[in-house]
């Protein structure tokens, strides 16, 4: 299935197997991801969707395959001073934000690039209120993390992971934990990225988001890719009965809860 | 002018119940000024002596301030050892924290004054090594055992997303810890620590029982001078007091960060 035409993937995972103690996660995972692409991975919980993104930045290790992110092996790194290189590319959002609690929103965006890139304050300041500016934030730059709202939150985290200029970023199930009416504002955020070419891996609950801005879906279950395709086929014609059966339940349940989202020009891409 | 009565009557049984062990205590206090003592021939001796009472709880506030000082030092260094990834620095640290937290402060104190000498030959001169400054130390090694799992737990309380988080962004381990663990531990760390003083302070009475001229020793000596029942019972009243006045509000501060962290 990976294609080698044009050029290699992004990312590229081979044969992906991890367990924890006796429960085996991921159970032979391949997947590829191109430059500039939204890739999305849906999937019931607890099918290993999470581990997946958190292998790809090496705070996993697996215990077979192969995982590259551009030139770099990450099946094969060893020092801290190799994986934090690969982590300065790799952006990483979390489902709980994980905002640094004593730090402002300004020092959130502004600590990694200062301690970790070695950035000049100023330039790094500068950078952050750009970035906030670009979440909508602009005003909340002297908040807490403690003061803000879900939503509002989980879009410093994100600011926080581009203050980095990563290559691309993961997101992890970033609407998950927040209340129904600040999931837009997210949401929201992650199309204008998606709109100007940067390289997401999606892992979601939102289907109907997920079926509009992804270039392609994998659907996981057990720890396996269970079909994979771009949105249009795999949203409306499932090859596999248990994407079918998925799909159902999860749109069923979408449509009770149904939100109106935001007007968007990605349907093209 | 009703309703303020009013007011006031709802509240005033709200404000006994709230203080009554002070009231009760004051009570107790007066009951027994009123019928036990004859006042005179008592109270004119513990005047007497309260200097020297004072001098001595002086004291006793120096060697508590000093353990605690030296202890915090000892046991943040202690603690960092014990966060180390390699076992063998963590041994040393492990068996430290294990020996001072779980001996008697008695028994501690008694050991530092007699392993080491009274005096201490440096360059050539000999610099006198005062029981006082033994009871610090003898008090200061199981600050610092204790200081050290204060530290270790507020480390281990810091979720471990804050970590995974930090990874994320390229950060290596001691920068996470330097920069996002340990700046969230002071504030934690803060209640129990104050609670160790509070524990450290009540500990330096120890200090007269290997001839530190401190609050009770002078008292010991203000009881056979005098030598009489009431003073004996006022004095020692006193010393209570003394103690209570200085460790009863480091407790109330306490309980008040306590509360206040709980909220946040």
């Amino acid at each position: 299935m990976p294609s080698n035409d044009s050029c290699a993937p992004l990312i590229a995972l081979r044969d992906l197997h991890l367990s924890f103690a006796d429960t085996r996660v991921l159970r032979g995972i391949d997947l590829d991801v191109q430059r500039g692409q939204a890739v999305s991975i849906i999937g019931p919980s607890g099918s290993g969707k999470s581990t997946l993104l958190r292998c790809i930045t090496g705070l996993l290790r697996p215990q077979r395959g192969q995982i590259r992110v551009g030139d770099t092996a990450v099946h094969e790194l060893r020092s801290d001073a190799e994986f934090i290189a690969l982590r300065k590319r790799v952006g990483f959002v979390f489902q709980q934000y994980n905002l640094f609690p004593h730090l402002s929103v300004l020092e959130n965006l502004t600590i990694a690039p200062c301690k970790v890139l070695g950035r000049e304050r100023r330039e790094a300041q500068d950078e952050a209120r750009r970035l906030l500016g670009k979440v909508r934030l602009e005003h909340k730059e002297h908040a807490y993390p403690g003061e803000l709202s879900g939503g509002q939150q989980q879009r410093v985290a994100i600011a926080r992971a581009l203050a980095m200029r990563p290559e691309l970023i993961l997101f992890d199930e970033v609407t998950s934990a927040l209340d129904p009416e600040t999931v837009g504002e997210v949401l929201r955020t992650i199309r204008e990225l998606i709109e100007e070419g940067m390289t997401c891996v999606l892992v979601t609950h939102e289907m109907r988001f997920a079926e509009e801005i992804s270039d392609a879906v994998y659907f996981t279950e057990h720890g396996v890719i269970v079909e994979h395709g771009s949105p249009r086929q795999l949203f409306n014609e499932p090859r596999s009965p248990r994407t079918r059966a998925f799909l159902q339940h999860a749109l069923g349940r979408g449509e009770r809860e149904r939100r109106p989202l935001v007007p968007a020009g990605a349907a093209a891409r | 002018m009703a309703t303020e009565l009013s007011l006031g009557s709802r509240a005033a049984p709200d404000r006994l119940r709230r203080h009554a062990g002070k009231i009760l205590a004051l009570a107790a206090l007066l009951v027994w000024l009123a019928a036990g003592a004859p006042p005179r021939e008592v109270f004119a001796p513990l005047w007497e002596w309260s200097p020297a009472l004072l001098k001595g709880f002086a004291l006793n506030i120096l060697i508590s301030l000093l353990a605690i000082g030296l202890g915090t030092l000892l046991g943040l260094a202690i603690g960092a050892l014990n966060l180390s990834p390699l076992r063998l620095l963590r041994l040393p640290g492990w068996l430290w924290v294990q020996a001072f937290r779980n001996a008697p402060l008695l028994v501690l104190i008694y050991f530092t004054t007699y392993v080491f000498p009274f005096e201490i030959r440096v360059a050539g001169h000999y610099l006198p090594f005062p029981d006082w400054l033994k009871v610090t130390l003898g008090l200061a090694l199981p600050a610092s055992a204790n200081v050290a799992e204060v530290f270790r737990g507020a480390v281990a309380s810091i979720p471990a997303t804050q970590w995974e988080a930090a990874r994320s962004l390229g950060f290596g381990r001691g920068q996470i810890l330097r920069a996002i663990i340990l700046p969230q531990c002071c504030k934690r760390m803060l209640p129990p620590w104050m609670n160790l003083y509070a524990v450290i302070t009540m500990g330096t009475a120890l200090a007269s029982l290997v001839g530190v001229h401190d609050l009770i020793d002078t008292a010991q000596i203000a009881t056979n001078t005098v030598n009489r029942v009431g003073f004996t019972v006022l004095i020692y009243a006193s010393v209570l007091g003394l103690f209570f006045a200085y460790c009863y509000p480091i407790s109330r501060f306490t309980r008040y960060l306590e509360r206040r962290h709980a909220f946040q």
